[in-house]
């Protein structure tokens, strides 16, 4: 085994996802400690440019048809081979769509530690979790053999894990890709929902606390008063109160209006993806312990149904 | 067609949650646990499908104070067979052991699909749909939508950031991380689950030694120290409403 650390590098229709900044900069952080370099990982077919804006001593870059769109099944096998044949001290995958099918398997198939859901790395190099919604906080050190992590947005910036020297790239031969299990047909763009709620300026947010679909028509009224758009987190989405388009996290809509307004919202890492870019949070929530009111400016701990009613009938008058 | 679906218990995040006196766990006392929600978009998953094409599903879950309660739920929805896997689950159990215990008791159903939550908020050492997929030697795909099942081949509604999807194509037996059913958990009446008390049987097996290597050791669990919290504002609906008024009127939205 040697030092380094590979970061797999994520990108989405010919874009670097966020992600995989954030996790460069925690490789950076965990690399301190450990010493080695830190080194990306790109798969892709004829997006070698994508590297250049990575903070890394090092790239490695995998060429091959199989990988133009990311699929479990050709990632798996080519990361496997990496893995096998370098032996790095440790192999950062995003906590997402793309790495979260990749990391657990590689754990079950190399028999590898992982750690899951890391926010950071602390200077003595012990990685912390954030679990339980954003409840708690699990420290682990790193173990003896090569470490899998999956990391979480929250603990460093993108722009931490961006660089105007364009790394060394090193291009490593693809394993054999044949008879792949998973393909991609085609890509699905979102239906162009009836309002674009990632420039709206004055966000009304619903979460689980809005109990029913009929209660919705409180937030529309509020949203009507106060010149703003009616959103929610997926729990409301999933019940099928309000359509995809207007839905903010993680696989929804990400949004930096002036004010958003969440409405019994428990502020889940997923649903706080989505909207920490936001001018001004104000929550109402019912429960103090709600991981909304850590990002929140202003929070009040009261009954959303009463709220409305006051809030709209003195606004009137305003 | 067999679909067999695992599901586990996860603390309740409504209820408050607390450290045990090892610091590095949390207290199990008092604590509440319920269906991971992703789980429960997994089974009802299985039962849309079942009632489109035909499928005999069978739902499995390690045991727990509401683990029985779920199952027969699951029964009533139209779950065809209930498993409940025996063992000392009570101190916690990380997904590495629970997918390997799992992985007989599914090996023996031999199913063309098997399906969990995509993932749970106390995965700390990696999701269990994943971890399971390489033990039974079938491909993963996590984040799904929606499963369309034709011959030996599943097409499936894979989530990506922005609402985004790929639609993507996989061989079976398939092992599917789901977020999402094609529609909300259906909910049935407790009458109907009491039925299904009376004539759905249980059936268990005992899980094998547990073996979690592939966790990692916490070393210090802890609720996260409060930093800059928001500014509470005091008072009952009317004062609230008139302070935000305040503070709307500060920014320059009205």
């Amino acid at each position: 085994m040697n030092d380094d650390i590979y970061v797999v590098v994520e990108h989405l229709q010919g874009q670097v996802a966020d992600i995989s900044y954030i996790m460069l900069a925690g490789a950076r952080a965990l690399s301190k400690n450990t010493g080695g370099q830190v080194i990306g990982v790109l798969l892709g077919h004829q997006v070698q440019d994508l590297a250049e804006n990575l903070a890394a001593d090092k790239v490695i870059y995998i060429d091959h048809p199989a990988l133009t769109d990311f699929t479990s099944d050709a990632y798996l096998r080519t990361i496997t081979d990496l893995i096998n044949n370098n032996e790095p001290r440790a192999v950062i995958f995003g906590n997402t769509s793309i790495g979260a099918d990749l990391a657990s398997v590689l754990s079950s198939r190399l028999g590898l530690p992982l750690v899951n859901f890391c926010q950071r790395i602390k200077d003595n190099g012990v990685f912390v979790s954030q679990i339980c919604g954003g409840k708690i906080m699990a420290e682990s050190a790193i173990p003896a053999e090569t470490t899998l992590i999956t990391m979480i947005p929250g603990g460093y910036k993108p722009e931490e894990g961006q660089s105007t020297r364009a790394p060394e790239v090193t291009q490593v031969q693809a394993p054999q890709l044949d008879d792949l299990r998973v393909t991609l047909k085609q890509y699905i763009e979102p239906e162009a929902g009836d309002i674009d709620i990632s420039s709206e300026s004055i966000l009304i947010s619903v979460g689980r606390g809005i109990q029913n679909e009929g209660n919705i028509e409180l937030a529309e009224e509020l949203a009507e008063v106060l010149g703003g758009v009616v959103c929610a987190s997926r729990p409301v989405v999933d019940q099928g109160w309000l359509p995809t388009s207007r839905m903010v996290g993680k696989s929804g809509v990400k949004v930096k209006p002036k004010l958003y307004l969440a409405f019994g919202i428990s502020g889940a890492p997923e649903h706080i993806e989505g909207m920490s870019d936001s001018d001004m949070v104000i929550a109402i929530n019912t429960d103090p312990t709600a991981p909304i009111f850590d990002i929140a400016k202003y929070g009040a701990e009261i009954d959303m149904f009463d709220l409305f009613d006051a809030l709209i009938e003195q606004l009137e008058d305003a | 067609m067999k679909i067999a679906v695992l599901f586990k218990l996860v603390p309740d995040l409504v209820e408050e949650l607390e450290i045990d006196e090892s610091g590095t766990a949390l207290d199990t006392t008092w604590l509440r646990q319920i269906i991971n929600e992703p789980d429960d978009h997994a089974i009802e998953q299985a039962i849309l499908l079942k009632e489109k094409m035909g499928a005999h599903v069978t739902v499995i879950a390690p045991e727990g104070e509401a683990t029985d309660d779920v199952l027969f739920t699951a029964a009533a929805k139209g779950a065809d067979q209930l498993i409940r896997l025996n063992g000392d689950f009570e101190e916690g159990m990380t997904n590495h052991a629970l997918a390997r215990v799992v992985t007989k008791v599914i090996k023996e159903l031999q199913p063309d699909l098997v399906f969990t939550g995509v993932q749970a908020h106390n995965d700390l050492d990696g999701s269990v749909g994943p971890l399971l997929a390489e033990f039974l030697d079938m491909p993963y795909i996590g984040y799904i939508s929606g499963v369309e099942v034709s011959g030996s081949t599943a097409l499936v509604r894979k989530e990506y950031p922005g609402g985004l999807i790929g639609e993507m194509e996989v061989t079976l037996p398939a092992l599917l991380g789901i977020q999402s059913a094609e529609q909300p958990p259906r909910y049935v009446a407790v009458s109907k689950v009491r039925q299904s008390m009376k004539t759905a049987e249980i059936e268990d097996q005992d899980a094998a030694e547990f073996d979690s290597s592939g966790a990692v050791d916490v070393t210090r669990m802890f609720q996260p120290e409060v930093g800059e919290r928001a500014t509470m504002i005091d008072g009952d609906e009317e004062e609230v409403a008139s302070r935000l008024v305040e503070i709307f009127k500060e920014i320059g939205i009205i």
